[in-house]
């Protein structure tokens, strides 16, 4: 048994068990920002929800999100670039913070 | 043996039957307009989805004399307007060019199920080539319906083996030269679509817009319209989710996107199709699972009664799912919005 099993996502309502008002919120939430046509399609919106699966990585949303992004008619090639901008964005804010450790020098007197 | 059993146990979850009496639904036969003919099982191509399970190793072909009694049934019926030929790939049967010829002499529609490949492959067998087929497509007015499971060379290969998508788009050339896929030339080149796995097809006119983009942007290529098709879970490709261990899970997948609205227009309410040797099936899905129309006393070409097949009982069973998800699925593609 693996701590992540790709069929406890379909277990996902279930932690609304004590609280099912704030899941509900969650879901009608989550719903309508993720599932619905807007100012962005359900496929710019499927591999914006890609590109964060791997940035906080989430196993059941890599798996949720590459069956959508393939249904809402994305290639491969958009989605791997979609996964590089989360990477690259990913080292850059660790990189940024390369400005920190100037700042820090600098006030060290180096 | 047990694994048997372990099927027929998973199947009976997946009763079709069960949903559409939950959905309060019927669905009888409307008309017989299309006779589908499926005239070879042989093909130069073995893809990994293919529900006929063809290759260039079958042998099946419908004889020239059943080819007759399937001409003179369009002939005796004006009611069924159009002949849908397909295989394997067609044009590997003998009789294919005269079935054709004779179907247009009797003012049908023809549509031919054509694999693109078979163009630049010829006969593997008789070496005989095939090259001559675009032209007489546009000869005889065929509507021609051609697989192409991506705009891209790795979908398409990865589905329907290697270099496939390079002889697709050398033969979708050649079509478009004869006037294929102009407006002008009336001459219509349909694309099919297929997901590669276990997923459902994106939006036909979504993806119909980036196929149209692509194939003219990267090889001055024009085509009609695209079909998309859901994958059924039957023969290879059911072979392939079992392998995988997601034979439930795409079965879930296809009843949970149960669509009414789909399910009113299954192809099978308004056509017929003939094996190679002449019996009669629901549908080409029915017909590879061997499951022939009137089960008491099966019907072939022989006995065809117009009358009695139109009032017959169509058999469902767990693959339609694959024709009633989200937006349909059915030979022309997409049923519902």
């Amino acid at each position: 048994m693996n701590y992540y099993e790709s069929k406890d996502l379909g277990r996902f309502a279930e932690v609304g068990k004590f609280k099912p008002d704030l899941m509900k919120k969650f879901f009608d939430y989550y719903n309508s920002a993720v599932g619905t046509e807007g100012a962005l399609t359900k496929r710019e919106k499927a591999l914006i929800a890609l590109a964060i699966a791997h940035f906080k990585p989430c196993p059941y949303c890599i798996d949720a999100y590459t069956t959508a992004c393939l249904e809402n008619g994305s290639n491969p090639e958009q989605m791997t670039e979609a996964i590089h901008v989360a990477a690259a964005m990913a080292a850059g804010i660790d990189l940024v913070h390369g400005v920190q450790m100037l700042n820090n020098l600098e006030k060290s007197g180096a | 043996m047990r694994e048997n059993f372990t099927q027929k146990i998973a199947e009976r979850k997946h009763n079709f039957e069960d949903i559409l009496r939950e959905s309060k639904l019927e669905l009888p036969p409307l008309s017989i307009e299309t006779l589908q003919v499926n005239i070879t099982l042989k093909c130069n191509q073995a893809c990994l989805h293919c529900h006929v399970d063809s290759s260039p190793i079958r042998t099946e072909q419908m004889s020239k004399e059943t080819v007759d009694k399937c001409l003179g049934i369009l002939k005796d019926h004006p009611q069924i307007k159009n002949i849908d030929i397909t295989g394997g790939a067609p044009e590997l049967n003998p009789h294919f060019d005269y079935l054709v010829s004779e179907a247009k002499k009797l003012g049908k529609h023809v549509l031919v199920r054509h694999n693109l490949t078979v163009t630049i492959d010829g006969d593997q067998t008789s070496k005989a080539s095939k090259m001559y087929l675009p032209k007489f497509y546009a000869e005889h007015g065929v509507e021609v319906i051609s697989s192409l499971p991506y705009y891209q060379e790795y979908f398409t290969d990865k589905q329907r083996g290697k270099g496939v998508f390079q002889k697709s788009i050398q033969s979708m050339k050649m079509l478009n030269e004869v006037g294929y896929g102009d407006e002008k030339s009336g001459l219509i080149l349909d694309l099919v679509y297929n997901p590669v796995g276990a997923f459902l097809p994106a939006s036909q006119e979504t993806l119909e817009k980036d196929y149209k983009e692509e194939l003219w942007k990267n090889f001055g290529l024009k085509f009609t319209n695209l079909y998309t098709i859901t994958n059924m879970p039957i023969h290879r490709f059911k072979e392939q989710l079992e392998r995988h261990g997601t034979y439930d899970e795409y079965m879930e997948k296809l009843i949970n996107a149960f669509n009414p609205s789909a399910a009113m227009g299954v192809m099978c309410r308004s056509l017929l199709s003939v094996s190679y040797d002449g019996k009669i099936f629901d549908c080409d899905f029915n017909q590879m699972l061997g499951m022939q129309v009137f089960i008491e006393k099966p019907r072939t070409v022989l006995d065809f009664d117009y009358e009695k097949l139109v009032k017959r009982n169509i058999i469902f069973d767990s693959h339609c799912f694959g024709c009633t998800a989200g937006a349909g699925s059915s030979c022309g593609g997409a049923i519902s919005e």
